[in-house]
């Protein structure tokens, strides 16, 4: 069976041990957490927490069976790529040796729709948004550069 | 009215119908033992360590089918249930353990016994939580008890620091009574059903598997029923022994790996699967792919994380076994469809076949043999004693030659396998079931390790009868050791560093018996069986005595040692 990612978006109730549950589940049973990000709905009491994983189909299953047992968990539910939009952002902060770099790599910002969010004497910060694929090719185009720091996000999904 | 938490707790737990608590006192339950002093109802058996208390609930709760509860301190006492904890977890069990934790304000600083218990067992506990605030007392313990018997069931944790003990509010009585107890059983899928129906008609070489969801979810009845008005054979997984019973001509005992060499053949050669409540342990199937190779395949399980986990399945139910069968029935009679022995004769003439040629036997050599020690046990007490067991060979010997006849009599670690479980456990039966007869069987290593436990059973006039099957080893890991490490027996030999058990019963005020000749065995065991008292009888059995059948691991489970035992061409 095919082995890809799959995102699962999960409501849970605002609890504090109640990340330390989800991981717990994944690591003790073998399953990989790609990447994760959660934050309040709507009503403080529920967190939604968005997971990517990889797996065959059957495996993909099995996780979702195991987090249905957590008591902490309201829903479960696969995120389909077709029919849902899904984002991640990245903050990145990137070296320039001198001015005819910088204005190149403003360029390379815009036309990968990124926003340049701070600038220092050395160093330009961008934010990008989008799906894992964009962010994927927006930083192979800044990989010529020297990237002091970055900061990617887990995937958000509706 | 305002009362203090240590008061709302055990008003909750009389509530819930709790009338007896294991546990073991310490600095951060004090107020939780000084309102117990104050609350007759409530019958507390101190254990002489926290880790007996665990399996001693847990005992209570296989033999009565309630609730067990467990109430020991912070820090250590917390810890020193864990153990226990993740037996009843693998065997879902239903338990609340409430563990005593330092005041709030020190949580987090690495205070005196402070502990991260829920931390610790979150992975093996059904649920947990550390009460912070008095106001979530109440419904935090009522909504423990309902996770713990709901569904499958399972241990549930509660960590109460000392502050939120002593604090105090309004006690509110549950809202509408019985608003937090188990939904229930969801209605099984009516299609799942047909088809499961319509796969049992066809089939000529049917057979059912038991486990542990049959015991726990009680439909030993409607399980008869089924099986006599079809006549499908039955085995069953460890945890499932009791759920048949072992003296119908329709049983075939426990498979895999140490399972009768005609359950493990007959699963093998099966064109249809039924199992239920069970969940396919490796020691169930050996080498997957050449499980019941040529069988469709039906599962039932409460717990839809049980389904698909190991084996595929071709017909999944996920719902109560109980409902499952009582309507499978109702189906069969609708259809008028009994199928008599006599009408599946190639089937049952291939098992009867396989069961005379392989029989379940050992060869006597005019030493003590295990077996024979647990045959005349079945004998004497007429297959219904609530017979416990530790882990290892002397479990294994229990499970093929006791033939359990009724559910809830059999209280072994299956999932855990945890050495020390089963006296604890039998004390917790005998509090449970103070008319029955309770039995653990013991090996001379795994009953030392809760051997300390000897003073709960005198001390409460417990009348448990432990059977120690002394072989100076640790049996099964020799036997491991003897087949497959080239019998370099690495650290197994307990030889004579054991002390002497009738001495030892004797310091403790219990009884002490020793048998070391065949002839020995039944006057020991009716002695045994006859003093009213906590009795030690321990039995010199042959040391190089082995289990078999056996099923190398991850090995096909037609491919059986037989050694020891009596073949017939």
């Amino acid at each position: 069976m095919e082995v890809k990612n799959r995102t699962i978006s999960l409501i849970v109730k605002n609890r504090p041990d109640v990340l330390a549950r989800i991981a717990g589940t994944f690591s003790g049973r073998g399953f990989n957490i790609e990447n994760i990000s959660a934050n309040v709905t709507m009503d403080p009491s529920v967190t939604k927490i968005t997971i990517v994983t990889t797996g065959d189909s059957a495996t993909v299953l099995k996780i979702e069976k195991q987090l249905r047992k957590l008591v902490d968990i309201i829903t479960v539910n696969f995120i389909p790529p077709e029919t849902s939009v899904q984002r991640e952002m990245i903050l990145i902060r990137i070296k320039i040796p001198d001015n005819s770099s910088r204005s190149e790599l403003l360029k390379l910002a815009a036309q990968n729709h990124c926003r340049v969010i701070g600038e220092g004497e050395a160093t330009v910060t961008l934010e990008c948004t989008g799906a894992s694929e964009e962010i994927d090719r927006a930083l192979s185009f800044f990989k010529v550069y020297t990237i002091e720091d970055m900061s990617r996000s887990g995937i958000v999904a509706l | 009215m305002k009362m203090r938490g240590a008061k709302i707790l055990l008003k909750v737990l009389e509530e819930e119908g709790v009338d007896t608590i294991f546990g073991y006192p310490g600095g951060a339950v004090l107020d939780i033992y000084d309102e117990l002093y104050r609350t007759p109802g409530i019958r507390h058996i101190r254990t002489h360590h926290e880790q007996g208390a665990a399996h001693a609930a847990d005992g209570y709760a296989r033999a009565s089918g309630k609730v067990g509860v467990c109430l020991v301190t912070s820090g250590p006492g917390a810890t020193n249930t864990v153990t226990g904890i993740a037996t009843a977890y693998m065997d879902s069990v239903p338990m609340v353990i409430l563990t005593g934790q330092v005041p709030t304000k020190f949580i987090g600083t690495d205070a005196f016994q402070e502990s991260d218990i829920t931390g610790i067992t979150r992975p093996c506990t059904k649920h947990n939580t550390l009460v912070r605030r008095i106001e979530d007392l109440a419904p935090t313990v009522r909504e423990a008890f309902a996770i713990a018997r709901s569904g499958r069931p399972g241990p549930v944790l509660i960590d109460l620091p000392k502050d939120v003990m002593q604090a105090e509010t309004e006690y509110m009585a549950p809202e509408k009574p019985g608003s937090f107890h188990d939904a229930p059983a969801a209605p099984v899928d009516e299609e799942a059903l047909q088809q499961a129906f319509r796969l049992l008609r066809e089939s000529k070489r049917p057979i059912i598997i038991v486990g542990g969801g049959i015991v726990m979810g009680k439909a030993s009845e409607e399980l008869k029923s089924l099986v006599e008005t079809i006549s499908i054979p039955v085995a069953s997984t460890l945890m499932g022994l009791g759920a048949f019973p072992g003296t119908h001509p329709l049983w075939l005992g426990m498979l895999g790996m140490h399972g009768t060499y005609y359950a493990n053949m007959a699963v093998s050669n099966c064109d249809l699967l039924m199992t239920l409540g069970a969940r396919f342990s490796d020691r169930v199937t050996g080498k997957i792919a050449s499980f019941a190779p040529h069988a469709k395949s039906i599962q039932i399980d409460i717990d839809a994380a049980s389904i698909n986990k190991v084996v595929d399945i071709d017909v999944p139910v996920v719902g109560d076994c109980k409902t499952f069968l009582s309507r499978l029935i109702e189906l069969c009679r609708e259809a008028a469809l009994t199928v008599r022995p006599e009408d599946r004769t190639e089937w049952l003439n291939d098992i009867a076949q396989w069961r005379k040629k392989t029989p379940l036997n050992y060869t006597k050599n005019g030493r003590i043999k295990p077996q024979e020690v647990i045959e005349t046990l079945q004998r004497l007490t007429d297959g219904k004693a609530i017979i416990c067991t530790e882990v290892g060979q002397n479990q294994m010997w229990t499970a093929q030659f006791y033939r359990f006849t009724e559910p809830q009599t059999f209280l072994t670690s299956g999932g855990l396998g945890t050495m020390g479980y089963g006296f604890p456990a039998a004390i917790g039966a005998q509090v449970a079931c103070p008319d029955k007869t309770v039995v653990d069987i013991a090996g001379d290593g795994s009953i030392q390790m809760n051997i300390q436990e000897l003073a709960t059973a005198v001390g409460n006039n417990l009348p448990v009868k432990i059977i120690i099957l002394n072989n100076g080893c640790l049996g099964m890991v020799h036997q491991w050791q003897e087949i497959f490490y080239g019998k370099r027996y690495s650290h197994t030999e307990i030889g004579d560093s054991s002390p002497d058990f009738v001495k030892l019963a004797e310091a403790y005020g219990a009884v002490g018996l020793r048998a070391s000749r065949p002839e020995e065995i039944e006057p020991v065991l009716r002695k045994a069986l006859e003093t009213p008292r906590t009795v030690i009888a321990e039995f010199i059995i042959d040391p190089s005595e082995s289990v078999f059948p056996m099923v190398s691991p991850g090995g096909a489970l037609t491919d059986m040692r037989l050694e020891n035992i009596i073949a017939h061409d």
